[in-house]
């Protein structure tokens, strides 16, 4: 199965000042960057994208995904999955409780994929623990797999490597998108930490305030 | 509403012409002026007092083991009812009291107790003493939440870097951005003061009473015609309410002129360490107090013989306890009863009301939702005698008379406010990419509430039910006016022994009255640490 995001003629503003203008199609295993400054709008289209763009803005266009206008669709319902700065692991919920939150509820087997999840990012074993425990590297890789076990049709990443530590942050870089490429996903990544746009190795797009 | 009945209009009590005639009653009740000028006074001394200590304090706060160790204390206080902290400063001041048993014979040579009339003196100082207690740990937590905002530490240090010592520099630069932020409740404490029932019965002056105390035994006059004069006293209490309320405004406005010459006449450190020594040395004498009066009531509640001038009874025994039981476990269940139904409505109330403003995206800057949540605080500002006069009417022109029914309805609109209070700003803190998170992760907003918002906010939630049962408990004139005095309360039990019961089963009823609001708050911070043992991350939410 693979996807396609599609963001038509999409004009973003704030009190009748244009902040982003975007006409793209994103193909399976694609990501696409958005560059720029804070307060250039690009959190704000990712919101957008999501289902949950605060009110003050408005926007014309449309999101497509896969051909289907999921514009209107409630957040819940587009099947859009999110990577944010921070982990943002449930802290009530165990690490296994924090993969299972987000599956769908027929899933098959869902311990052994739970399982085989966490072997693939090298924490077999941390299904029980409490995930204020992990180390911040820890604690990205399962809310990775936390993503792509929720079994999405697209992705949008919201600066998800900036508070990692340097040494980490390629490494995760690698690990991120390798998972994306290989799961076919449409991506969409906004940054304005240029190697992430280089480590994306796809179409970057600079927004200028 | 209860402006009819106070012109002479009140169909079912056969008042069916608009006359003048309660309010000639009313004036012509010996001793009036009087009850005016006491219940003026308690309101603006109590509310006065109690803002200047807990201010000194936070001024002299330095973080020093005391500090904390102050702070500590005086949070439980907050859930103690107002009658039980007022016994227990009765029973700790009268002539027979603790204090007069600690210096005698020693000190006094007294062998028998002083003819004095300490509690219940007629200037009213007793009872502005025993709200005062109450309303410093109210003041105390209130300034406490608000601070943060204010960075006060910044503040400070940029004061002291120009040459102010701390304890000026803090009354120089932090009260007056603190002082809007703690208004309201200061505003609450004013018509609380000088309105109050309860406190006024067991240390207020009878002879006359406040006039609170005497609109509630015209009240309760067989007399039913009594009731119009009842009437229109509700409102001359509104409008002494009213009246101290304008004076705090007008005294407000000639302090911000003072205070703002005394900002900036550049003084440094005249009075510094005085001023520290002072808020503290006063904050904490009456948190002692307050402890100590407590303490009484248990001594009392389980004393054997006692003579006096004796600092301790010559023996304890269960036999007040164990008389006290069948009645006293009544109205416990009563208590708990409307106590629990009335928060439990309130907390359903409050977290749609948050639900909706979250889902909706609304923000409380919006001119309707403030007006909205304006009357929700209501209760708070308008004297409770007034208020519950014109709820019992009205209740009563619809049809409404079961007492029980009456009864929660009062309950919950007092219990509604603080409920609030106590759950909006963590709920309105809590970040929203959780939900996001959530919702793209396929969960429908309604399961998101039960499974993310709920679970995360346990520790909020449960304090707020705390604060609303401690603040049912301790209710006694919405009990007592629209239970019709069929609804017996530990709180209405307590109340009502203050005219001539003996002091051991008082003990009893206020240390039960006491201690019952704290079992709130120990379910609240015991549930959340065994529920998140294994969950580091849920330690700060409390």
């Amino acid at each position: 199965m693979t996807h396609r995001l599609t963001l038509e003629q999409v004009r973003l503003s704030l009190q009748h000042r244009a902040l982003v203008e975007l006409d793209a199609t994103i193909g399976p295993g694609e990501v696409l960057t958005i560059m720029g400054p804070s307060g250039s709008g690009k959190s704000s289209l990712l919101a957008w994208v999501a289902g949950f763009l605060n009110p003050v803005f408005t926007v014309s266009g449309r999101v497509r995904l896969d051909g289907c206008d999921i514009t209107r669709l409630p957040a819940e319902q587009r099947r859009i999955g999110l990577l944010f700065q921070d982990a943002m692991l449930f802290p009530h919920l165990s690490v296994e409780g924090n993969l299972r939150f987000g599956m769908p509820r027929h899933t098959p087997d869902k311990a052994a994929r739970i399982q085989t999840a966490l072997e693939e990012i090298g924490l077999p074993g941390f299904g029980d623990r409490d995930p204020a425990t992990l180390s911040g590297g820890q604690q990205a890789r399962v809310a990775l797999m936390r993503l792509l076990l929720s079994d999405p049709c697209a992705v949008l990443l919201d600066e998800p490597f900036s508070k990692l530590d340097a040494h980490l942050r390629h490494e995760m870089r690698q690990l991120v998108f390798g998972h994306l490429h290989r799961a076919k996903l449409p991506s969409l990544l906004v940054t304005h930490d240029r190697e992430d746009a280089a480590d994306a190795a796809g179409r970057v797009i600079e927004l200028t305030n | 509403m209860a402006v009819l009945p106070a012109f002479g209009y009140l169909p079912a009590l056969g008042g069916q012409a608009l006359s003048l005639t309660p309010w000639q009653d009313l004036l012509a009740q010996p001793g009036l002026a009087r009850s005016v000028i006491l219940s003026f006074t308690t309101g603006l001394v109590t509310t006065a007092v109690s803002v200047v200590v807990v201010l000194l304090f936070l001024a002299g706060v330095a973080g020093t083991r005391l500090d904390r160790w102050i702070q500590r204390l005086v949070s439980p206080l907050l859930s103690v009812p107002h009658a039980a902290a007022a016994f227990g400063l009765a029973f700790l001041i009268a002539p027979s009291g603790l204090i007069a048993r600690f210096v005698s014979p020693g000190l006094t040579g007294w062998e028998r107790p002083p003819d004095w009339q300490i509690v219940q003196d007629p200037w009213g100082i007793s009872l502005m003493a025993g709200l005062i207690l109450k309303e410093l740990p109210f003041l105390l937590l209130m300034s406490l939440a608000m601070l943060p905002q204010l960075d006060p530490v910044r503040r400070t240090q940029m004061a002291r870097s120009l040459g102010y010592h701390p304890t000026l520099a803090w009354l120089k630069v932090v009260t007056p951005a603190l002082y809007p932020l703690i208004r309201l409740p200061i505003f609450a404490v004013i018509a609380y003061a000088s309105s109050v029932v309860d406190v006024a019965m067991i240390l207020g002056p009878t002879m006359p009473p406040t006039l609170a105390v005497s609109i509630l035994s015209w009240f309760h006059d067989p007399d039913l015609s009594r009731r119009f004069m009842a009437s229109a006293g509700a409102l001359l209490q509104l409008g002494v309410t009213a009246m101290a309320l304008l004076t705090w405004w007008m005294l407000e406005r000639g302090i911000r002129y003072l205070g703002y010459r005394w900002v900036m006449n550049g003084h440094r450190r005249r009075g510094d360490a005085m001023l520290r020594n002072t808020g503290k040395i006063l904050i904490l004498l009456a948190t002692l107090t307050a402890f100590i009066g407590l303490g009484s009531l248990a001594l009392n509640s389980a004393a054997g013989f006692w003579h006096f001038p004796d600092l301790l009874p010559q023996g304890f025994t269960p036999r007040h306890w164990q008389h006290a039981l069948p009645e006293l476990s009544v109205s416990l269940i009563t208590t708990l009863v409307v106590a629990i139904i009335s928060t439990l409505a309130a907390l359903i109330l409050v977290l749609a009301a948050l639900e909706n403003e979250q889902r909706t995206g609304r923000r409380p800057s919006e001119a309707r939702l403030q007006s909205a949540q304006g009357l929700l605080y209501l209760p708070l500002i308008v004297p409770q005698i007034a208020f519950l006069f014109g709820l019992a009417v009205v209740l009563e022109s619809l049809g409404i008379r079961i007492p029980s029914v009456m009864v929660v309805f009062g309950h919950l609109l007092f219990v509604l406010p603080y409920v609030f209070l106590a759950l909006s700003e963590a709920y309105r803190r809590f970040d929203p990419r959780w939900l996001h998170l959530a919702a793209s992760l396929g969960t429908s907003q309604n399961a998101a509430f039960w499974r993310i918002r709920f679970p995360m906010l346990l520790g909020p939630i449960l304090t707020a039910i705390a604060v609303g049962l401690a603040i049912s408990i301790g209710l006694y004139l919405p009990t007592q006016l629209l239970g019709a005095g069929r609804l017996p309360t530990v709180t209405t039990e307590a109340v009502a022994l203050a005219a001539g019961g003996s002091r051991r089963i008082i003990g009893v009823w206020a240390l039960t009255q006491a201690c019952l609001p704290l079992l709130g708050f120990i379910l609240a911070l015991g549930l959340p640490r065994l529920l998140w043992a294994r969950r580091q991350g849920m330690k700060g939410t409390l």
